[in-house]
């Protein structure tokens, strides 16, 4: 057992912590299926359900001053990197207390202060901003790494390719995470791409490549703190392709008819990360059910603390427009 | 007085921005070496190394939107983009990253980028190499909109652009860069949201940008030669609109003239029509009248370029039509 353990570099109880930010977050997206159902929450939402690994061991392999530009399923990333629930739900609320104050909704989760640089609604739309803090970094000589998150969907739009083809000639230290899911809304990979492989496309500019399953946490980060260290050593941007698997719709109340369902159900039979971690661990019933309630009170207790939140003043809708 | 050129008061705006603060830098398309498609980053290569003055990718996209990155992180960029037909490209950096990022997040975020961009018409280089596109973008909230018309103004603004915490669109006129004038020993910033009347008048106001606000002062030295008195006011920053000092105006000449280099149909002067009828109706005496390019995209041959944009003959009729009507 020590010789595993040491070969992984992650305690159990690093896992068993990780095992926790994926639950965190599956419940917190399950609560807001069911928020939203109720009629209870505005918008358009987005959730992580089978993507839990990438957030959680990409964020959190990152350090203290990292950035990183999120996409419209942002709320699994915004919860890895420290966001409190309570802030996340209350901003699905469009509530002040919420971590875009209610200016942003689900899918334009900020948080600053750790580094989130909102998430994007047009796909591919933060990539540019990434290569752009990556450069402050490098101008000004400090050690922090500049992180953007996307789907394959967008490696076929402009954003995508003048960032990459910029980061890799400046040389900044950027890490461009490819969330593959196979998927670009109910467009699969095979009529949006005509390459298999995505990180092809990384590899015409360039670009050093890094690949991990993205369904087994504890690989995810060794290979995301690989890429984030590759980039703050100042040897060029990384990009770190991850496949992963989209075990929900699109959007919340998407139908799938686009998606062949004994396929889906295989995928959330054999590829679901927390399943997978679990069974890694070897954690009981009992304690995995110790851990959910846990979660499941904290989740439950966001949604109390959004729903007592403040509405904002209609005319607050003037304000934060300059600066 | 040091005496500079339009394209030597951008550059000297630069530079000094550039000595005082580390954390101001330029990139944009063949902005080293060559100084920029117009010559206006020429020798700057030099005294800041290739660090600061960054030659880019054909990438609009990427260059407004690394601008944008290296804002958010406190920097203060400044990106040329070459032609103002190219920020079609970077259309969506701007209007829903640039413009947004700070609302989005509930006023955590600052973007303190400058867009430098030219155009103008008068050398036929068709229709993508010369349009006026400044109304796209006082369309759109949290983006800041500047149109200068001579050297020391260029200079004063582009300094207050560059200290701006919200992203400046900076428009400059290809046909004023040779425009020489004496401008103050030391820079001067002029704020952002501050009109200049260029010739006060009691009987016209005219407003005018870019290369119209000359075209303007041309027609009211011929209108003054037949008995009328002209104002020609410039707004120098579209948005924010110096309005009081507008209204002020209108109030007192009682008649106006809008005139733009750029498409009068649903340009820039429709808006200044429709915000001085709100404002100060009661004190018009006569329709407001539109100067600006015909609805056509910019010709290649000449003499058809020449019949598609206004010049000053054009604004002195409309001063005429609007005194005519009594």
């Amino acid at each position: 057992m020590a010789k595993v353990e040491a070969k992984r570099g992650l305690s159990e109880e690093r896992l068993r912590e990780f095992l926790r930010e994926m639950l965190l977050i599956r419940r917190f997206e399950e609560k807001v299926e069911e928020r939203f159902r109720a009629g209870e929450l505005p918008g358009f939402l987005h959730v992580a359900i089978g993507q839990e690994a990438v957030a959680v061991g990409v964020c959190q392999a990152m350090e203290d001053g990292d950035v990183f530009a999120s996409t419209h399923r942002a709320h699994g990333h915004t919860l890895a990197r420290g966001t409190h629930p309570n802030a996340v739900m209350a901003e699905l609320y469009g509530k002040l207390e919420g971590c875009s104050h209610g200016y942003g909704g689900s899918m334009h989760l900020y948080d600053v202060e750790r580094g989130n640089l909102g998430a994007n609604a047009v796909v591919g739309g933060g990539l540019p901003a990434i290569t752009g803090a990556a450069l402050a970094f490098k101008l000004r000589g400090e050690p922090r790494v500049a992180v953007a998150f996307f789907g394959d969907g967008a490696t076929n739009i402009g954003t995508f390719h003048e960032s990459l083809n910029l980061a890799q000639l400046w040389q900044v230290p950027a890490v461009f995470v490819l969330e593959d899911n196979h998927w670009a809304e109910s467009t699969p990979e095979i009529q949006h791409s005509p390459i298999r492989d995505l990180s092809k496309r990384a590899e015409a500019f360039g670009m050093k490549v890094m690949k991990a399953d993205g369904q087994d946490v504890e690989e995810v980060h060794r290979v995301a703190q690989r890429a984030l260290k590759y980039a703050r050593d100042g040897k060029g941007p990384v990009f770190l392709h991850v496949e992963t698997e989209r075990l929900v719709g699109h959007y919340i109340g998407d139908p799938q008819v686009y998606r062949d369902k004994e396929e889906l159900h295989r995928l959330q039979e054999t590829r679901d990360p927390i399943t997978l971690l679990r069974e890694k661990l070897g954690i009981s019933d009992e304690e995995f059910e110790a851990d959910d309630q846990e979660v499941q009170e904290i989740v439950e207790a966001s949604v109390e603390f959004a729903k007592a939140g403040t509405d904002p003043k209609p005319e607050d809708a003037l304000k934060n427009i300059y600066a | 007085m040091p005496e500079l050129s339009y394209r030597e008061a951008v550059r000297d705006a630069l530079a000094a921005a550039m000595r005082k603060d580390d954390d101001v830098f330029i990139m944009g398309e063949d902005i080293a070496e060559m100084g920029g498609s117009m010559g206006v980053t020429q020798g700057m290569l030099d005294e800041f190394g290739a660090e600061r003055v960054r030659n880019t990718p054909i990438s609009e996209i990427a260059i407004v939107g690394a601008g944008i990155g290296a804002a958010m992180q406190g920097m203060r960029p400044v990106v040329e983009v070459m032609y103002e037909d190219f920020l079609t490209v970077s259309m969506e950096q701007i209007v829903n990253q640039a413009a947004k990022h700070r609302y989005m997040s509930g006023g955590q975020l600052k973007v303190p980028l400058t867009i430098r961009t030219q155009g103008g018409a008068g050398w036929s280089p068709g229709a993508q190499h010369a349009q006026q596109v400044e109304a796209w973008f006082v369309h759109v909230p949290g983006l800041k909109v500047v149109f200068a018309s001579t050297p020391t103004d260029v200079r004063g603004l582009l300094w207050s652009a560059i200290y701006d915490d919200n992203p400046v669109i900076f428009f400059e006129h290809r046909t004023l860069y040779g425009l020489k004038e004496d401008v103050p020993e030391d820079l001067e910033p002029i704020a952002i949201g501050q009109s200049r009347v260029h010739r006060e008048g009691s009987d016209v106001t005219v407003v005018a940008t870019g290369r119209l606000v000359h075209e303007a002062l041309k027609a009211a030295e011929e209108a003054d030669s037949e008995g009328v008195s002209v104002e020609v006011w410039d707004p120098r920053t579209l948005q924010p609109l110096d309005l009081d000092a507008l209204v002020a105006s209108v109030k007192k000449t009682n008649r106006v003239v809008v005139a733009h280099e750029a498409i009068t149909r649903m340009g820039f002067g429709a808006e200044i029509a429709a915000v001085v009828q709100e404002q100060a109706f009661d004190w018009l005496d006569a329709p407001i009248e539109r100067v600006g390019a015909k609805f056509a995209p910019l010709p290649f041959a000449p003499v058809m370029e020449e019949y598609v944009v206004p010049h000053a003959a054009d604004v002195l009729e409309a001063i005429k039509r609007t005194v005519a009507r009594g």
